[in-house]
């Protein structure tokens, strides 16, 4: 059995990567992401592979462009403003379908935000985030075991459909410590084959490869699209992954991912204790979404509540997944303020029973934004009260 | 019967979509014969920006890849330090190059990539039809400076080569001229050079290559290469502004 070993977030997810094989790392420094661009600075060069600082977040993305197109196991990390940045090369790399690992370590937002960990980039890492019609894999831990074992997971992933894969995780994560060990062997990329499409090395015995994401031929484009559909639509019938707990006997469906899935299950265990059955559903992969199991949960709940760091945005697709077959609620910590056990535990009665407390809705912040009207005139403004 | 020149090895069968004039074609062609005599067209890979040059992956018969405008310094950084084996070279016009990519061929020549940077000068926006570019005279007239540039709203153009020797890790920068049989054998030469350094080892080499854009310009080829001997060799010297060449292969 492994050696279970106390381990910082960021450290162990550099240290797993390592040991799946990545021997490329482009990053900037960006708090609170900053140990894994440190742990990678000496541990690439031990490994015998390489780590670059690039000077912008955007030279790193394009990095890891030009080294993932060479075949190698390659990654980039950064926190959510950073994000913002790489969207770029994203975009390139999902058009030119290149396996490769982009890691965000979230933190607050929008714009500066803080340094806090957050889940404000749900939406950004789901809907692929850069421009065109793309998607990426999307893998949530939960837990430091995860961080370090999640990229062996992600790079497989994405070398089997070429597409590229993102670990979201937060900046709680990334800087807690855990007790944590490998489940896996280190990977020598020695026996990773190469692949045929990829660049670079001394190729006296293949043809050239090219790698580009443009198409301007009439039709050519829409071809590469469609075909890139096919396999999104693959991937979202054969790899979602997710966690159920008590979900057996629930009466109340948690639906929450990354750290707030952790107060989640102290919430529920609160809420077991006071006669409520409550169940949680984690999903591990935010795309593909296990909206299938959500479906069917639905049927059998009397509610569910979305518990998120971030102000429904995990809740749009699990909203899409329920189609109305039962009441979705949402607990919200947004501004990267940690979700609370017992809070969420009264989230969980408020939602089978059908009260406000700890829940957002919608109508409600409606009315608390009327009085507040955004003209330079309104008189609430000129006292500073708006903001 | 011998023949004295047949179309290099290193180019693939497809036709140039370039303008008559257009320097790319004489520069395409350099580059590839350099390849052939190098004999590196099996660990050679060519970056494409965008611009006018984006499709020489389409060009150049060896391994290629298409970026994003301005990063293929970035690009090219990733590759070699992938594959240190491949002979990477980034093609790039000056929009590309020298505004939204300032930043990536600044570091990569301060890190001193072991890369080859080939940049044509044109002083233009060709691909998307005649705009300003960082490198357009004052006084030349453009689609979005439709007075000709202006000192005071706009400034001056921005010379790369001189800008780029003033970094200790760049190891080779010269600027050449696409304009006549004479500048065209020295370009080659230099573009050997900047190839030949990647071989050994020496690290990041730059050319610099004027070249015309007749279209965007609105005139001949030949009034084109008119103003490129009058104005743009007098806003852009030719020469070597770097040559740690010799230096850094014997180790000093």
């Amino acid at each position: 059995m492994a050696e279970k070993v106390l381990m910082k977030g960021n450290e162990a997810l550099a240290e797993g990567a390592i040991r799946a094989g990545c021997r490329f790392f482009a990053g900037y420094p960006i708090t609170p992401q900053n140990e894994v661009p440190e742990y990678m600075s000496w541990r690439q060069e031990e490994a015998g592979g390489a780590f670059v600082q690039a000077e912008s977040e955007v030279s790193a993305i394009n990095m890891l462009y030009g080294a993932a197109a060479t075949g190698v196991r390659a990654m980039t990390s950064s926190s959510s403003p950073g994000l913002s940045l790489k969207q770029e090369g994203i975009s390139y790399m999902a058009g030119a379908d290149l396996p490769c690992l982009i890691v965000n370590i979230m933190r607050g937002g929008p714009g500066l935000g803080n340094i806090a960990g957050a889940q404000g980039d749900y939406t950004q890492a789901t809907r692929g985030g850069g421009n065109g019609d793309y998607r990426t894999f999307v893998l949530a831990p939960f837990s430091v075991q995860e961080l370090a074992n999640f990229p062996k997971k992600a790079f497989e992933l994405s070398e089997k459909y070429r597409v590229p894969a993102m670990i979201l995780a937060d900046g709680i994560l990334g800087q807690m410590m855990e007790g944590m060990s490998f489940d896996f062997e280190p990977v020598d990329p020695k026996t990773l084959p190469q692949p045929c499409w990829a660049i670079g090395g001394k190729h006296a015995d293949r043809a050239r490869n090219m790698v580009f994401s443009y198409a301007l031929g009439e039709g050519e484009l829409e071809k590469m699209v469609l075909k890139r559909a096919e396999r999104y639509a693959l991937i979202e019938r054969d790899e979602v992954i997710y966690e159920e707990r008590d979900t057996q006997d629930a009466e109340v469906l948690i639906v929450a991912y990354g750290i707030s899935a952790r107060a989640s299950i102290a919430a529920m265990n609160i809420a077991r204790a006071n006669g409520i059955k409550a169940g949680l559903l984690r999903p591990i992969t935010l795309w593909p979404f296990p909206s299938k199991r959500i479906a069917e949960l639905s049927k059998k709940v009397k509610a569910i509540l979305c518990v998120e760091m971030s102000m429904g945005q995990m809740k749009v697709d699990v909203d899409l997944s329920v189609k109305n077959a039962c009441p979705v609620y949402l607990h919200a910590k947004p501004g990267a303020f940690f979700p609370v056990a017992e809070e969420i535990a009264i989230a969980i009665e408020s939602a089978l029973k059908g009260r406000k407390d700890q829940l957002f809705n919608i109508e409600d912040l409606a009315k608390k934004a009327e009085n507040k009207i955004y003209a330079v005139n309104n008189p609430v403004c000129k006292e500073g009260a708006l903001l | 019967m011998n023949a004295i020149t047949k179309r290099p090895s290193s180019l693939t069968q497809a036709q140039f979509h370039y303008c008559p004039g257009c320097g790319h074609s004489v520069v395409h062609r350099l580059v590839a014969e350099v390849i052939d005599e190098l004999n590196i067209k099996d660990r050679a890979v060519v970056v494409a920006p965008v611009g006018c040059a984006v499709f020489a992956d389409k060009y150049f018969d060896v391994d290629s890849i298409q970026g994003p405008h301005g990063r293929g310094p970035a690009i090219a950084t990733g590759i070699k330090r992938a594959k240190p084996e491949s002979i990477v070279f980034s093609y790039q016009g000056d929009g590309d190059l020298a505004s939204i990519g300032m930043a990536e061929i600044v570091h990569a020549a301060a890190r001193g990539e072991n890369i080859t940077v080939i940049f044509i000068n044109n002083t233009i926006y060709g691909m998307t039809g005649g705009q300003m570019a960082p490198t357009t005279l004052v006084g030349q007239v453009a689609t979005t400076a439709p007075k000709g540039r202006n000192e005071k709203l706009q400034g001056n153009p921005i010379n790369v080569s001189e800008m780029l020797a003033q970094l200790k890790s760049a190891k080779y920068i010269e600027r050449v001229s696409s304009d006549s049989a004479p500048n065209i054998i020295k370009a080659k030469k230099a573009i050997k050079k900047a190839f030949q350094n990647q071989l050994d080892g020496v690290g990041f080499s730059f050319v610099e290559v004027l070249s015309i854009c007749p279209t965007n310009w609105g005139v001949t080829p030949l009034k084109g290469l008119e103003f490129l001997r009058e104005k743009m060799i007098a806003q852009y010297p030719l020469g070597v502004f770097k040559d740690l060449t010799v230096a850094n292969k014997e180790g000093k």
